[in-house]
């Protein structure tokens, strides 16, 4: 029988090992030549985490914790959610790892702004279109699947390790929900009351401010949501490449079998993530007290 | 100026991937049922002429599928015709670029709708201010006529409600109220009243014509409800199957029907509330010696007039007064009857 049949017909390991070698020289060239102007592209971001980590590390702890409770106040009107949240910045602060926890805290925020600031303008574009839609999703499909690691690799070799690479590569794993979710609320605004606005009158413009982003707050408050969680779990996978906080006592623990201390950084991870979930959900549910009838009295 | 506020001419709308084709082979007088066999595209409105008068309220009345809501947003350009003109106000809005249409939306043509289209995430008082927030009026203008309007519909103290909060008779105030705060002259009401409950819907009738007797808008009202239409059409027009049938009186309608469609929706209408004394009355013979009774009377009133006195016949006068006919109880009698045409059934 034909060799081809019982065993795939491979290409050429001289072949395969030229075209590897030709992708890897010619990412490499692109990043030598243009990688320094990259990284000045992302040099206000770096100078703006940079102060932001400071002003989270250098402000004494209970002004922060003040901070955060009368957030939790505001978004969430609960005493119960913020009796936790206040518990669980003092325990992290016990247990020593305060300083961790804002680095991640501010990478984070930062990261979601900056995942905000992009993904809700390319959601509204990808909304308005269906043509524009139907080339985002399938890269927003790849982003998503993409194992982490390997968008980690072109993004050190670009711009190094550090800060900015973790930035990045943060950004680009978390950025998909809020682009989906903006578009989805945004497509599944009521037609009837886009056209009462089209009869009254309103440019585009107005559409989008007056009508379809309030309309589709609650969703794209989901998407937020969605987000600022995968930025949570990518933070411990970019302390691989050189991103402060939470995430390098994780990396320690993993490579030395410190259970205890992966388990405690551990916990201050999800207690985060609880944070910001219960906050920013219950935030976007207050904003649609519209919706429940006779309940907001 | 004229008093023809809407002018519409050999309106014709083609819903399909190419109407520009289609409409070809329609004017080359290829019948519907044919057009969507060979082209797979419909025929939404047909060929419709329409003088629509200022100050009055015109009805377009038909069947659902008849084209009827196609047709209204023809009138603000929702809907772009397949061809025809559109005249408003001596201006072809045809020709309307972007921004001339928005300003036209904005202070010309105001909507009413079926299922209200309210915005849910505003209050009544900022769903009411919204037409004179898209005009660009400051804040304080906004408020206080937002809150002029909540009153003259009856919606004092539910200014901060969400629209989810309401009835839906409640919801369609704040609608109508919504379009007439942009004091726009002419106004669209697209089955304004059929999501609400017959009793709600005759409420709303009423505030709308004791508005209408104050405001003097020209107001295009489509239904399916005939005796929506007779109560308050000034006009009616009947459409089928995306073409006026009949575009006329009420009295006219009722007593002349143009063909046996028309004919065959009036005849389960009450005849002895609708019909009025001047669609029936004779040529005086000044014989008259009965009660005086005025050309607008409806029979039913009419009857009970001169049913006092039977054997007389009666003198029909118009508002000031003057005689201008003759009526006997058996020209009431034969008023209310159905016309032999539409073949009445006596079980």
């Amino acid at each position: 029988m034909e060799t081809w049949l019982l065993e795939f017909p491979q290409m050429s390991q001289d072949a395969l090992r030229a075209i590897k070698r030709g992708i890897d020289k010619g990412y490499l060239s692109f990043s030598r030549t243009y990688g320094a102007d990259i990284e000045a592209v992302f040099e206000p971001v770096l100078y703006f985490l940079v102060w932001f980590e400071k002003l989270l590390l250098n402000a004494p702890w209970w002004l922060i914790i003040l901070v955060i409770v009368g957030i939790t106040w505001f978004a969430a009107r609960r005493w119960t959610l913020v009796l936790g949240v206040a518990a669980a910045l003092l325990l992290i602060g016990y247990f020593g790892m305060w300083e961790n926890t804002m680095r991640t805290m501010a990478m984070i925020l930062v990261c979601t702004l900056l995942a905000i600031l992009i993904g809700i303008p390319i959601g509204i574009l990808m909304s308005r279109s269906d043509r524009t839609q139907s080339t985002v999703l399938p890269v927003l499909d790849v982003m998503q699947t993409m194992p982490s690691f390997v968008y980690l690799i072109p993004v050190v070799m670009l711009l190094g390790i550090g800060k900015v690479p973790g930035l990045l590569a943060v950004v680009i794993y978390a950025i998909p929900p809020v682009i989906r979710l903006t578009n989805l609320g945004i497509r599944l605004v009521d037609r009837e009351v886009l056209e009462a606005g089209d009869a009254f009158g309103t440019s585009k413009w107005q559409k989008l401010y007056d009508i379809q982003i309030p309309l589709a707050m609650p969703t794209i408050m989901a998407g937020i949501n969605q987000t600022i969680m995968m930025a949570l779990a990518m933070v411990v996978i970019a302390s691989m490449i050189g991103v402060k906080g939470l995430g390098q006592p994780v990396l320690q623990a993993v490579t030395n079998q410190y259970f205890a201390l992966g388990l405690f950084n551990g916990l201050a991870v999800v207690a985060l993530a609880i944070i910001f979930d219960r906050v920013t959900q219950s935030w976007g549910h207050r904003m649609q007290t519209y919706r429940q009838g006779m309940g907001d009295e | 100026m004229s008093d023809t506020t809407i002018s519409v001419r050999n309106l014709y709308k083609v819903f399909g991937d190419d109407p520009a084709n289609a409409m070809k082979l329609v004017r080359d007088g290829v019948s519907k049922g044919e057009l969507l066999e060979r082209t797979g595209h419909v025929i939404g409105l047909s060929d419709i002429n329409m003088q629509i008068e200022r100050r009055q309220i015109q009805v377009v009345m038909g069947l659902s599928g008849s084209g009827k809501s196609t047709l209204i947003r023809h009138l603000n350009r929702l809907i772009d015709p397949t061809e025809g003109e559109i005249e408003i106000d001596g201006q072809d809005i045809m020709a309307y670029g972007e921004k001339d249409l928005l300003k036209f939306r904005r202070h010309n043509i105001s909507m009413v709708f079926q299922r209200f289209a309210l915005f849910p995430h505003r209050t009544v008082l900022e769903n009411i201010g919204f037409g004179l927030g898209t005009q660009q009026r400051p804040k304080d203008e906004i408020k206080n006529r937002a809150l002029r309007w909540i009153d003259r519909v009856g919606l004092s103290g539910y200014e901060d409600y969400f629209p989810s909060q309401l009835s839906g008779g409640m919801q369609q105030r704040v609608g109508l109220a919504r379009a007439l705060a942009t004091d726009a002259e002419i106004l669209l009401m697209d089955e304004a009243f059929s999501a609400l409950d017959p009793l709600i819907r005759a409420e709303m009738q009423t505030i709308l014509l004791d508005l209408q007797e104050e405001l003097h808008k020209t107001i295009v009202f489509i239904t399916h409800d005939l005796d929506e239409a007779l109560h308050i059409g000034d006009r009616i027009a009947i459409l089928r199957d995306g073409e006026i049938i009949q575009d006329d009186d009420p009295q006219n309608i009722i007593m002349k029907p143009a063909d046996d469609y028309v004919a065959d929706f009036m005849k389960d209408i009450n005849r002895s509330r609708v019909v009025r004394a001047r669609s029936i009355m004779t040529k005086l013979r000044g014989t008259e010696t009965g009660p005086k009774i005025n050309a607008a009377m409806i029979l039913e009133d009419v009857a009970q007039v001169m049913g006092k006195t039977p054997n007389k016949a009666s003198i029909v006068v118009n508002k000031q007064g003057d005689p201008v006919g003759r009526l006997t109880i058996a020209g009431v009698i034969k008023g209310m009857a159905r016309p032999d045409s539409t073949g009445t059934r006596i079980t």
